[in-house]
């Protein structure tokens, strides 16, 4: 590795806890058969909040916040136009203000485009791909699509300093075109598609281009790739690139699973998801390679190095596939998805969160810091001026606490609240280290709940009213691969 | 703290209270004109030897208006009052203070709410501009957390906590059976109640108090006038009132098995009204029972149970209408729902029948202590609440 040299610092993902079955929507259709499942935002969840939680994993994967210069946020998804989305992650962060935060949205190209970008920005880029994916009812699109977000700090290692590169960015190779495979106008619930074997031909030509491009970026052949992943949006696309790869000398063993049975084609999120998964199964010295077709094709090349194997542990994909839960009945998953509408209880709409407020409350509401008397110690949930315990004033810190666990002290299953998911659980969550915060839960079962239970903190949406998204913190259960 | 109290300094001599349920056929000012209509009558005076008003509602209406427009009030002062759920009881509570300082000779007490109307299922209620970091949570759902906390802390396995709740249920529907102004008239068997569908947690239908319109009044004079317009005026003991920090939602000691406010309020009222036994020296309770577990844990906070004992003495019967101390009479607010500005109002009306031998046989209870009645509230949620208590009695001295 040469002095200088950039290359991926940290990396993390968030994979849904919602699986839909793909016997599931077949079943519901009237059909026979169905394989395989896919990820599936919670009803509490979008882009932005999935951006944040695989962000989150991949900040403290490299070393923690201090190095972020850029935070830019892919998705095909954004959950608004006009205004960033990238800013809430980046409240969600804590990160400093000197962050430049932006999207790179619209495109399922977005994401590679994000990823290349990061690796040619000066400094430390946090790079965040979150999609969320449809398609009508019954298609390959929506049975065969996915919910995820994925992230990696790319850039410069400190030169002598505690952060190493993971991954070294050997090269990448593009290449561009225009043509009609999938379209989506601004609003539309999912995109168009034209015939299949034509972008099958299309993409099999360009992704043979870039790869040779890459290759010769990187100073390498094929055969010295270790492994190799490749997505798009075509499945069909991606299967004859494949074999074009192969032809072209790529070894038979190095195809990496393209998770695409276990969550579905997540889009934007994929490339970040797949370059994930290659790397918590790689050996130092391996040379990954990622091909992405979309709308072109875009072959990035990395090598391992030693680090890998000290790197931070953070939950992995892995992790992630083995905490999904796959009962989801096709019926929640258009209601979650806005497809169709349900009979809800008769209270009125959830008031809408106010900017004055919400701006007010930055650090708590989006950064999840409660503050702690520095006369007296005690901990408060939301912050306060006045200390619960000694009485004094304005003699607060803040202090983060979206990493800290906690125990569930009592919790109630609320069926009469307004929810596209009901009922709404909820507990009061005493912390580690000192604190209570009462919140909804999320992502499990009411009745694995018990007084007890360990919990771990997590990103969500509580609500949307008047066309703003409310988003606040929630606790879920604790799960194998999050710190205790 | 100082509390000084106003005991037997003022007295109730007249009231009065609608019909509470669904009413349809009648606006908030409809109630008003009915509820203070009755308690003029009560007292034998005309709306205008009323020297001022305290009105008490949540939201069916703004300032005293509410109340000088459906009486056409000839320009006397009005105060509107809100308290959360002890709304009724600070209308009262206040207006008892400004007789006894002197400032007015008579004065009545008034609370409504008209909830039917908002096509809601529960209480809702306009909440200001905020972050959106508060509680979702429904009231039901905030009260049934002292139910796992409760089993938790004193070993009492959930079905036998479900059981006491079902029986507090039990008791007040057949209380409330026996009152004609209740909104539910039925007994309902212990067996329907707890299997009833959820709500939140461990509570299901039956375990929370409806939703209702209503309205009550009082009257109240100076107690050396009291004479002037009844022969068995209802004399003051003890008001008291709390509103608690808030921080039990925050602080890890609070353990959800108690309501610190209502603790703090009885021990004033109970130091004002010279009560050192409650259970002994009370005829009565009308208690805040919003949800069953809340009847449950309150009668430990009114040190009317032992601590992690009230699940037991509510199985034991202990709190009927034949029982050891009577516990809302009247079908609390299980039979009665929650108009929440009238609630504190409809308990002293019940005060005032049994007190002063107007329960009609049905539902009357036998003499015992010191003939003294109390009323309490609490609004809010575990662990950031307000609370009200008042002791009331036949005689004075």
């Amino acid at each position: 590795m040469s002095p200088g040299s950039i290359g991926i610092l940290g990396f993390g993902t968030h994979v849904p806890y919602w699986r839909l079955r793909g016997d599931t929507v077949a079943a519901a259709l009237g059909k026979r058969g169905g394989r395989g499942s896919r990820a599936v935002a919670g009803s509490d969840e979008d882009t932005t909040t999935m951006a944040a939680e695989a962000a989150r994993h991949a900040v403290r994967s490299a070393g923690g916040a201090e190095r972020i210069d850029a935070l830019w946020l892919a998705t095909a998804d954004p959950v608004y136009a006009d205004k960033a989305n990238a800013t809430a992650v980046h409240a969600a962060l804590g990160l400093p203000g000197r962050v430049h935060a932006a999207d790179l949205a619209g495109s399922v190209r977005s994401g590679v485009a994000a990823l290349l970008a990061g690796l040619h920005y000066p400094g430390a880029t946090l790079v965040a791909l979150s999609d969320r994916r449809n398609g009508p009812s019954g298609s390959p699109d929506e049975a065969g699509g996915g919910d995820a977000a994925a992230a990696l700090v790319v850039g410069q290692a400190s030169p002598d300093g505690p952060v190493p590169l993971l991954a070294e960015f050997l090269g990448c190779g593009s290449a561009t075109a225009e043509f009609l495979d999938r379209w989506r106008r601004p609003g539309q619930p999912w995109p168009d598609s034209w015939e299949e074997r034509f972008g099958e031909r299309v993409y099999t030509s360009l992704a043979e281009e870039s790869l040779d491009r890459a290759l010769k970026a990187s100073g390498l052949t094929a055969g010295d790739i270790s492994r190799v992943a490749v997505t798009g949006p075509s499945a069909r696309a991606v299967r004859s690139a494949g074999t074009r790869l192969a032809r072209l000398g790529v070894p038979d063993g190095a195809f990496a699973d393209d998770l695409t049975s276990r969550v579905g084609n997540t889009g934007t999120a994929h490339p970040g998801l797949l370059l994930a998964s290659m790397l918590e199964r790689a050996e130092p010295g391996d040379v990954l390679a990622l091909a992405v077709l979309a709308d072109g094709a875009d072959t990035v090349v990395f090598r391992v190095t030693g680090a890998i194997a000290e790197r931070t542990r953070v939950p992995s994909v892995e992790d992630g596939i083995a905490r999904g839960r796959d009962s989801l009945s096709y019926a929640d998953f258009l209601t979650w998805r806005g497809l169709i509408r349900r009979q809800q209880p008769r209270r009125p709409d959830p008031d809408r969160a106010v900017a004055p407020a919400s701006a007010r409350s930055e650090t708590w509401k989006f950064g999840f810091a409660g503050s702690r008397c520095a006369e007296c110690g005690t901990r408060h949930l939301p912050p306060q001026r006045v200390c619960l315990e000694c009485g004094s004033r304005d003699r607060m810190t803040a202090e983060p606490l979206a990493d800290t666990g906690g125990t569930i002290a009592t919790y109630t299953v609320d069926h009469l609240a307004f929810s596209l998911a009901p009922p709404i659980v909820a507990a009061a969550v005493d912390l580690d280290g000192g604190g209570r915060f009462s919140c909804e839960l999320t992502d499990l079962d009411p009745a694995e709940l018990d007084v007890g239970t360990r919990v771990e903190m997590t990103f969500r949406l509580i609500s949307t009213a008047g066309g703003i998204r409310n988003y606040f913190w929630k606790a879920r259960p604790a799960r194998e691969g999050t710190p205790s | 703290m100082t509390s000084h109290g106003i005991k037997d300094q003022v007295a109730i001599v007249g009231m009065g209270c609608t019909r509470f349920g669904e009413r349809w056929e009648s606006s908030a000012s409809d109630l008003l004109v009915d509820a203070a209509s009755d308690a003029f009558a009560s007292a034998g005076i005309e709306r205008d030897t009323v020297d001022a008003y305290w009105l008490g509602t949540l939201n069916s209406g703004f300032s005293g208006m509410l109340l000088s427009t459906a009486l056409k009030i000839d320009y006397r002062p009005v105060t509107r009052v809100e308290n959360f759920c002890a709304s009724g009881s600070e209308a009262f509570r206040n207006a008892c203070y400004a007789v006894a300082s002197g400032a007015y000779d008579i004065v009545m007490a008034v609370g409504v709410e008209k909830l039917k109307d908002s096509g809601y299922s529960g209480l809702t209620r306009a909440n200001p501009p905020s972050d959106g970091t508060g509680t979702t949570l429904t009231a039901p759902a905030r009260f049934s957390m002292l139910s796992p906390a409760y089993s938790a802390k004193y070993g009492v396995a959930r079905e036998d906590f479900k059981r006491a709740m079902t029986r507090v249920a039990w008791k007040n529907h057949y209380n409330g059976a026996r009152n004609e102004r209740a909104q539910f008239r039925a007994e309902v068997p212990e067996e329907k109640i707890a299997s009833a569908p959820p709500v939140a947690g461990d509570l299901g239908v039956f375990d929370c108090s409806g939703v209702a319109d209503g309205a009550a009044a009082a009257v109240i004079v100076r107690a050396e006038d009291a004479h002037r317009y009844t022969d068995r005026p209802l004399y003051v003991k003890a008001l008291s009132f709390t509103a608690g920090p808030g921080t039990g939602t925050y602080d890890p000691r609070y353990d959800y098995t108690t309501f610190a406010e209502t603790v703090r309020a009885a021990g004033d009222a109970y130091a004002q009204a010279g009560i050192t036994d409650p259970a002994r020296d009370l005829s009565m309770a009308e208690v805040h029972d919003c949800f069953t577990p809340t009847e449950l844990v309150i009668m430990e906070d009114l040190g009317l149970s032992e601590r992690g004992a009230a699940w037991r003495d509510s199985l034991d019967n202990r709190f009927a209408l034949d029982g050891e101390l009577p516990v809302n009479p009247d079908g609390g607010l299980k039979s009665f729902g929650h108009p929440i500005g009238a609630s504190g109002l409809r308990m002293l009306y019940e005060c005032w029948l049994q007190l002063r031998d107007e329960a009609p046989s049905g539902r009357r209870i036998a003499p015992r202590g010191k003939r003294y009645g109390l009323t309490h509230n609490l609004g809010g949620g575990p662990g950031e609440c307000v609370a009200f208590v008042s002791v009331v009695g036949a005689e004075r001295g």
